[in-house]
Formats: structure tokens, sequence, C-alpha cells
């Protein structure tokens, strides 16, 4: 994408509404000499039912950006809402009632509990919410990552896709606002990998199930509709739909700075 | 969330039901407790029912009320002719007179020695054989017709099983007369009951036993019954009036009662002190669940975190560590329950094994026991994981993401060594309280002293994490020398965690503190004990019963003399006695041979005094002296169980060793004695022979007690060891209680090692990878274990010495010695290095057989 593009696409998100919106957003660990900034005021929107991906070299943040998006973590200064809710203060009560309706997880070690199986690791957001269960719904759910015949199964018996297939359908089932990814093929072989970035692509064009993602994978990336860089606590660059190859000269450069 | 909860727990079986066990031991004591003493309190409850069953009204001596130290004085018998009188009454259907005794009727066991009852009752009945009397027998024939003429006599059936006698069998029992032959006529049981424990019965005819035991023309008891439609009371209304003033009626129902709560009062007594051992065990079992709950909470971090990202409150955090916690605490409770079911069959055993039996019948499971069994157990186990549950909700979501996330301290953490010292001051000054603040009631001063050894306990634990490095120093220095690299590695890995060595070393620290105290203080008595006797006694000889506490008959004491070599025999009489409304023991002393085997220390007074003691005069211990306020110079009046009162003029005051002293409150001589007391009875008999104790000089003694069974010859130095003996049975009855406690600890170490080699699995497997062999991992999983172990004594033996040493100091009016037995201490070390080694065994093994590849690739 040329930056004519992508700054189109920007004037675009404001009228489409940012799911999640951050601003300024600064966060410093310890004190005095030994503090650390791992981000130096970072503002981004992002644009509902879009995959917007978050990338960077070791240390650039981006880990950091995601938990204080997602509301595991407090920024040290600046912003942060999630449709049009500013979460940067909310207490641990709101931000539980949070979790359960608007944010959805996948996380790398895929972190199902091993005593439920497939199908109850899926409801169990449900569950905690309590309130009746839509079966037509999670049932179609679980038919979409393509789990129906092993959704009786413990994770141990399931193979590291599949986990993740049970992850990424736990994420969708309460038809969150946005779901966070951390590093979702970090942990599985190439083939594998790819099969869960069409799942959660898919997901993206037929559900509207907004994205945010940080990866490593250039691959993941490649589905993105938009891919921020991070270099140093800030955001250096910016690309919207991108391949591969053009992802990896970006980091290239990126890194270099 | 249930779900979770319960989901969790059926995963992790075994770790679940090592867990339950620490709780499933201290129910089944507290269970197994109530049951043995609600069958007990049943079987003496039959007993005494079915002996007023046929009862309506019964006219007995009415004795003076004196109660001491646990013993109520025998009442007084009637004269015969009541019997009649009271028969001939227009209400009174039937009345028959019998005789009945406590202690003096020994029956000879198939040894050819008296039967030795430890104190229970050894029961002489005389009573009429006839049809028409049976209404009043509360004894049932098993075999066999009741004893009719002399010479005849019916036993238990409890010692008729023990010594193997049978009807038509002759053997002998001695009395107040001295041994005689007798033929079994019949065997009997009091009801149901099968057993009575260690008491034995013998029941004669009328006469013999008034013979026998010293009642001629009298009775112990008249038995009546009214006309059909009479009620007792109107029944006493009409007998009152024709009694002297030394006799008293009251209804059937009335003495059974009385009979019951005395028994109360010692099946009480026992339940409590059984109870608390299974408190003891329960209290290390909340260590156990404690701990092992904050590991396997500490190591679900990241499935708490991930909880929380999909939306669980704390609240519901809470709930899935709770129910897993309440699950285990029920469930065990329940096995508990019946576990103690079993084991209060067990313990009836251990007693008849330490010849403490005690009676029983059916086996009573009282909707109370189950109630408060599965209560108690589960709420020891919900509050025990109480604390690792709230430090669950401390998880933060962010946990999820992070590897190796560890939890943080708790907020509290940097406190802990300050609250630490402030429950030890607490518990120190609730100990000090309890034990010395003058006037409290026992059940303040007993639930004081529990209040601050738990503290004590609690804060020792909670201070226990700072010791462990030092500690672990000191006694990994085996483990580094003779274990190699995996000794080295074991001493390391102890230090990992202290927190959480420290709590498993808490939970063995509390039984190896506990067996301490027993031992040192047992120690300290045992010592006191033989210098009090030592101190007191002269003589060569010593006779006693042959339970060595109970009286035994005068004249057996008179017998001795007829030994050529008894140079000099003083008997001490001793009986029960009131001054004013203070109850004692009234001894009779000779003045003639007293002096010279028994010494005086004397505070008001010389050794004259006693030479020229004469009826009218008495000389009092100092200590019972101070107490009443007598003075010498007073005239004081003692009362006897029959009434008649003596009046005696004080004329010198003696110091008492606080320990043991031998001699009652008050002394008199033996004919002032014997005049105001029936059936006169020696506490002791001591003889000084001319050559000294020998072996010869015994057995001419014993020949010349020879119809006196009961009677028992020992020298000094054999008395003083017997007695040792005797408190030694006590202690391993103690430390058999105790190793309850110590058995729930070894599984919570068992547990934490299974958890610990679970959490390190890659390390493990790195280090097998590296060329560790599955024999030096198994060593090194002992090793810890032994540490662990070793630490947990290093506290607990300090501790126990500690609280020796207040209660000796608590004690001090009683002059108790501190003595500790070193021996036993080490003993002590060496039985936690063997749990160390039991608690290592599976885990160790688990170690070993971990599949290298799959280890290292563990996650």
């Amino acid at each position: 994408m040329t930056a004519m593009e992508t700054e189109h696409t920007q004037s675009e998100q404001s009228t489409n509404g940012a799911v999640v919106t951050a601003h300024d957003v600064v966060r410093v660990y310890g004190e005095g000499d030994t503090a650390v900034r791992a981000l130096c005021g970072v503002s981004l929107d992002v644009e509902r039912a879009k995959l917007t991906a978050v990338m960077g070299p070791s240390g650039s943040g981006k880990s950091t950006l995601m938990h204080i998006l997602a509301g595991l973590d407090r920024p040290t200064e600046g912003d942060v809402a999630i449709d049009g809710t500013p979460i940067a203060k909310l207490g641990d009560t709101e931000l539980t009632k949070l979790r359960r309706q608007h944010i959805g997880f996948v996380f790398q070690f895929f972190n199902l509990l091993p005593m439920l199986t497939a199908e109850e690791n899926i409801l169990l957001p449900l569950e905690l919410a309590g309130g009746k269960i839509d079966k037509a719904w999670t049932d179609s759910v679980i038919e979409r990552v393509g789990l129906t015949d092993r959704k009786k199964h413990r994770p141990s018996e399931l193979s590291g896709g599949q986990q993740q297939r049970v992850a990424i359908a736990r994420a969708l089932v309460s038809k969150p606002t946005v779901v966070f990814a951390d590093e979702p093929t970090g942990n599985l072989d190439s083939t594998t990998s790819h099969e869960i970035l069409d799942l959660l692509r898919e997901s993206v064009d037929t559900l509207g199930q907004t994205f945010v993602m940080v990866s490593h994978d250039p691959n993941a990336t490649a589905i993105s509709d938009r891919t921020l860089f991070l270099a140093d606590g800030l955001i250096v660059r910016e690309l919207g739909r991108a391949t591969a190859h053009e992802v990896l000269s970006t980091m290239e450069e990126v890194s270099k700075l | 969330m249930i779900r979770v909860g319960l989901r969790g727990l059926l995963g992790r079986k075994l770790r679940a039901i090592l867990t339950a066990f620490a709780i499933i031991l201290g129910v089944a004591m507290m269970s197994g407790t109530y049951v043995l003493t609600d069958t007990i309190d049943k079987a003496f409850s039959t007993i005494f029912d079915e002996s007023y069953a046929g009862t309506d009204v019964v006219v007995s001596g009415k004795g003076a009320d004196i109660d001491f130290q646990g013993t109520s004085a025998t009442a007084p018998p009637v004269d015969e002719s009541l019997v009649d009188e009271v028969g001939s009454l227009p209400n009174v259907e039937a009345a028959s007179g019998s005789v009945s005794d406590e202690t003096n009727t020994k029956i000879i066991g198939s040894d050819g020695k008296a039967i030795n009852t430890q104190g229970a009752p050894s029961l002489g009945f005389g009573i009429d054989p006839s049809p028409e009397a049976q209404r009043f027998n509360p004894l049932n024939l098993v075999e066999g017709t009741w004893a009719d003429a002399d010479g005849e006599v019916v036993i238990d059936a409890g010692t008729a099983d023990r010594e193997g006698y049978e009807v038509g069998d002759k053997i002998e029992i001695a009395t107040i007369q001295p041994k005689q032959e007798f033929e079994i006529t019949g065997i009997a049981k009091f009801g149901d009951v099968d057993s009575l424990g260690t008491a034995t019965f013998a029941i004669f005819d009328l006469p013999t036993a008034q013979k026998l035991l010293d009642r001629e023309g009298q009775v112990d008891s008249i038995s009546v019954a009214g006309a059909e439609g009479t009620t007792p009371e109107q029944l006493i209304d009409e007998i009152q009036p024709i009694l002297p003033a030394d006799a008293q009626v009251r209804s059937g129902a009335v003495e059974a009662q009385e009979d019951k709560d005395e028994i109360s009062e010692f099946t009480s007594f026992i339940e409590y002190f059984l109870l608390a051992f299974a408190g003891i065990a329960l209290f290390v079992g909340a260590f156990v669940i404690f701990n092992t709950l904050s590991i396997t909470v500490a190591q679900r971090t990241r499935e708490f975190a991930t909880m929380r990202t999909v939306g669980a409150s704390r609240r519901q955090i809470l709930w899935s560590v709770i129910v897993e916690a309440l699950a285990i605490g029920i469930i065990a409770s329940v096995i508990g329950l019946f576990v103690g079911f079993g084991l209060a069959l067990g313990l009836n055993e251990l007693f008849k094994a330490l010849d403490l039996e005690l009676p029983t019948a059916n086996m009573v499971y009282a909707t109370r026991t189950i109630v408060v069994s599965l209560l108690v157990g589960t709420i020891i186990t919900l509050v025990a994981g109480l604390f690792p549950a709230i430090r669950a909700t401390r998880v933060p979501p962010i946990a999820a993401v992070r590897e190796g996330y560890t939890l943080p301290k708790s907020r509290l953490s940097p406190f802990v060594p300050y609250i630490a010292v402030a429950v030890i001051g607490l518990s120190l000054s609730l100990l000090g309280y309890s034990m010395f603040k003058d006037d409290l009631d026992t059940a303040s001063r007993l639930l004081s002293i529990a209040g601050g050894v738990i503290l004590l306990f609690i804060g020792v634990a909670m201070i226990s994490s700072r010791l462990v490095r030092p500690l672990a120093a000191i006694v990994g220095l085996p483990a580094k020398a003779i274990g190699g690299a995996a000794g080295k590695l074991a001493r390391g890995n102890s230090v990992r965690n202290p927190g959480r060595t420290a709590s498993t070393a808490a939970a063995l620290m509390i039984g190896i503190a506990l067996v301490t105290f027993v031992a040192v203080l047992a120690n300290g008595m045992k010592a006191s004990n033989r210098e009090a006797i030592e101190d007191q006694v002269a003589a060569d000889y010593v006779v006693t019963a042959q339970d060595g506490f109970t009286p035994f008959v005068a004249a057996a004491g008179d017998a001795v003399e007829g030994s050529p070599d008894a140079e000099v025999v003083a008997n001490v009489r001793a009986d029960l006695g009131k001054v004013g409304d203070a109850s004692t023991y009234v001894t009779g002393i000779d003045p003639q041979t007293i002096l010279q085997t028994y010494n005086f220390d004397w505070k008001e007074g010389d050794d004259s005094v006693v030479q020229n003691l004469t009826n009218d005069q008495a000389i009092v211990d100092s200590k019972f002296a101070e107490d009443h306020d007598i003075a010498v110079g007073d005239t004081i009046s003692v009362l006897t169980p029959s009434g008649e009162t003596l009046e005696q003029q004080v004329v010198g005051l003696y110091e008492p060793p606080p320990f043991y002293p031998l001699l009652g409150g008050v002394s008199v001589t033996t004919e002032a004695f014997d005049s105001a007391y029936d059936r006169p009875r020696n506490q002791f008999t001591f003889v000084n022979v001319p050559d000294g104790a020998s072996d010869a000089t015994t057995e001419s003694l014993e020949a010349a007690v020879a119809e006196f069974p009961d009677a028992k010859i020992q020298t000094r130095a054999d008395w003083i060891t017997q007695q040792d003996e005797d408190f030694n049975q006590f202690l391993i009855m103690l430390y058999v209680l105790l190793a309850l406690s110590v058995i729930v600890s070894i599984f919570g170490m068992v547990n934490t090692l299974v958890l610990s080699v679970y959490e390190r699995t890659r390390e493990l497997g790195m280090l097998r990878a590296v060329g560790m062999t599955k024999r030096q991992a198994r060593r090194m999983v002992r090793h810890e274990s032994v540490i662990t172990a070793l630490i947990g004594a290093a506290l607990g033996l300090p501790l126990g010495i500690f609280l020796a040493a207040l209660v000796t100091r608590a004690l001090q009016e009683f002059d108790v010695r501190f003595s500790i037995p070193w021996g036993q201490l080490v003993v002590f070390a060496i039985i936690a290095v063997i749990v160390g080694i039991l608690a290592a065994i599976m885990p160790a093994r688990r170690a070993a057989k971990l599949n290298v590849l799959r280890a290292l690739q563990y996650e």
C-alpha cells in the first residue's frame, strides 16, 4: 500500500468508529536510573471488522502495547478505550465484565484448561457470565473451527493445531468486540500455522470479527488488513494489505532505525 | 466453577487422595473416640440399670460424704435384723439383704498370684440364691447355679475365660480373711455386658460373704420391692420412719443415676483425653492441607490467569478452589468417620494389650458422632484451604501470557516475621497466664494452654521459613558429605523455596515437639518420683497390693511379722477422712516401728513426737496444715466414712515431698485408726531385715504372706523400678496416640515431594540428560526429604524441651524435676530421618522413572 492509501484508510477509520483506541500511551517499568521505557507515546485506532497486526523486533514494545490495549496491563500515561469506554483506570470488577463481553483472547500456548473437554473449554466464557447459552450459535462456532467430532476430547488428546482451534472458538463464542491474539502461531508448525491464519481471516470476513494480532510470523501479517510496525516503543511504519515479502523488507528497514 | 473445581480434583486423583488422608486420620480418631467412650458409657449404664432393675428402693448405710481425688468413701453397713423389719412392712412385697465390696475380693489366677485388676474393682458379693431373691439380682447365670453354701462361688465370665476356669474347678480367693478354696458352681455376667474390662467379681451366698468380708450380722444394702401399685416414693415414706439414724432409703432410680454420674465423670475424662490427640492430628492435617493447596495454587497460576482473561471474577476463582477444598473435606470426613468406627475396635484392643481394658457392650454409633465428625473435618479443611484460595484470586490475568509467572508475594509478606513474633508473643502470654495464674478453673486453664500451644506452633511455623537456610546448611551436611552430587543438589533444592520447605517441615515439627515434650516431662516426673521415695522410705522392703496403689488387708501386714527375717514391720493404714470440709487421706502409723522405716522432714516437732504419739494425738503434713489453717496445739475433728469422729490434738507438722507423699494429710496411731475405721486396710507395710535385702529374705517374707496373694513383696529398689515401668507403660500409650499426628505429617511430606518433582519435571529431565543416573535421581529426592524431616526435628526438639520446661516450672509446687533424656531425643531425631526416607519412596521412584525426552519438552 502506498502512503496515500494509508492516509485514506485512516480517514475511513474515523468514520467507521474505532473499536479500540489508544492515545499517547506510555509505559515505564521500574524507577530512576534503571527505568525502562517500553512504550514512548503510542496512539492508534483499531478499525471494526478488520484484522490489525502489530509487528516489531524483540524489545520493540509490541507485546506490552497489546497487553495494555487488552486491559491486562495499565499504561503509565495515556488513555485506552474499547468501544468508547475508557479502560485505563477501570477497577477489577468492570474489567472482568469487559472481558466477558467485549474482549477475547488467543494465546501462544493455547492456555486451555486441561481437565475440561474441548466443548467445555469453548463454553467457559459463556458459563462464567451466566445466562442462557444459545446452542445453535455455539454449535456453529464449533463447526466453523472444524472440531465438531472432537469436541468431547480433552486437550491432551488434541494436536497443537486442534488446541489452538479450540482457543479460537473460545474467543469467538461470546461475540466480543475485539479479539486479541498473542503470537497465535508461535507454537505451531508452518502447515498448521497457515490453517490457523486462514481460520482467523475467515472469522473477520464472515463474522465481521475484529482482531488485533501480535506476531513474529510474516505470513501472519500477510492476512492482515493493516500492519503496524513498532520500534523502541513507537509506531514507525504502517502498511495496509501487503504480501509477506513487503512485510519482510519493511521489517528490515525498521530494525535499522 | 463447581465443575472446574471438581474436575480439577479428579484430574489429580493421587494428590487429592494424599491430601485427604491428612484429614481422614484426624476425623477417624475423633469418631473412634466418641464411639468407644459412648460404648463404655452405655456398658456401665446398662450395668447400673440392670443392678436396680427389679428394685424399687434400696436401704443402705448413711456414710459421711467424703470425696478425695476422685475416690469416694464407702458407706457403712446396716444391721441384718433390718431386713426382716423392712420385709414385714405392709406395702413391702419382698426385701433381701446383700453384701458387696469393691476392693477386698481377690481371685487367685491360674498362675497362683492374685489377679491384678489395675485399679478396677475386684467385686465380692454375697446374695441370697433363693428364687424369690433373684428379682433383685442384676447378674445372669451363664452356666451352673448360684453359690448356696460355704465353699461355693460364682465368678464372672471374663475372668473364667482369661484364666481358663470352668464350673466344677476349685479356685482360691483371698478376702479380708486369708485365702480359701472354693468350688466354682456357676459363671455369670452383668446383664448383657461381654467384658467388665479388668474388673472381676465373685459371688458367694450371704452367710459366706458376711464371714469373708467382715460383715457378720450385717448387710451392705437391702433391696426392696413394693407391693403391686406401690410407687417408690410411697415405699420410702413407709420405710424411712423405722430406719436408724445411720441408714438411708433411696429409690433404685436415684441409686442408679448416682452410680452413672460417677462413671460419666470418668469416661468424660477419657473422652477429652483422646479427643485432644484427635485434635492434634487434625491440627497437623490442617497444616498439610494448607501446604498442599498452596503449592497447587502456585502451580496452576497460568490456569487461574486464563480463567480471569475469559471473564472469571475473583469470586469465581475463589469458589473453584474452595469447592476443591470442600470436596476433599467432605469425602475425607465421611471416610474418616467409618475408619473411626474401625479404630474404636482397634483402640479397645490397644487398651486390652496394655492391660487397661474397659467394659464394652455393642458399639454405640450416636448421631452426635456422625454430625460432629463430618462438620469438624469439613470445616477444618475449608479453613485451611481458605488462605490458598484467597491467594489464587490474586493471580492477575496477565499471568496467562507470561511464561514462568510466579505468584507475587502476598501483600502481607514483608510483615510476616513481625506477625510471627507477635503471634509467638501472644502465645507465650497465654501460656504464662494459663500456667501461673492461681485461681483458674481447670477448663479455662486447659483451654488457654491449648490456645497458647496452637498459637506457638503457628508462630514458629510462620517464622520457620527464615530458619530454613541456616538449618538446611547444618542438617544438610551429611547429605553433602555422603550424598555426592545428588546430596549437594538436594541441599540446594531445600532452600530454593524456603516457605514451602518450612511448611512441610512444620507439620512434622508439631509431632516431634509433642513427643519430646512428653518424654522430657515424664523423665522429670520419674526422677522426682524416685527422689521422693528414696527420701521418705528407709526400709529394706515394701509390701503393697498387687497393683501397687490400692490398699490391702491389714491382716496381710500382720502376717509379715510371722517371718523370722522381719526385724521391724511398720504398717501404714490408710483411708479417706475429712477435717472440717477438707477431704484427705488419713493414715494410721505405729509409733514403735514407723521411725525406723520412714524419714520425717520436720517443720515443727521432731521424731520424739512420733515416738510418744498417743491415741488422741495426730501429726499433720505442713501443706495440708497451711491450706486449712491448722497449727500445732489445735484440736481437729477427723470424720470417717462410717460417721465416726476422731478428736485429735495436733502435736507436730512435717514437710512431705511435694511429688509423692506416702502418708496422708493427717496421721494418727494405728490403734486410733482401727477404732474409728471399719475394716482397716494398709497402704504400705515397710519391713526392715537384719542384713539388708536378699533373695533368701524375699522368699521368707513371701512365704509369710502366702495366705494373702494380693500382697506383693518388693525390695525398695524393685519398688522404685516398678513405678518407673508403670510410668513407661503410660508413656508408650501417649507415644502411640501421638504417632497418629506423625503419620499425618508423613502424608504431607509425600504430597509436597510429589508436587515438587512434578514441578521440576523439565529440570529433572535436564539433569538426567546431562548424566544423572536413576539411582542418583532417587538419592537426590531422598536426601531432600530427609533434610526437610530433620529441619522439622531441629525445630520440634527445642520446642518440645521449651514446653516441658514451661510446664515443669508451672508444676513447681509439686517439685517436678527437669531432666532431659538425651538418649530418647536422639532416637526421635533418628525417627525423623526414617520418616524422611519413608516419605521419599514414591516421589523418588517417580523422579527416576521420568521419560527424559518427554520431560525436556515439558512445558
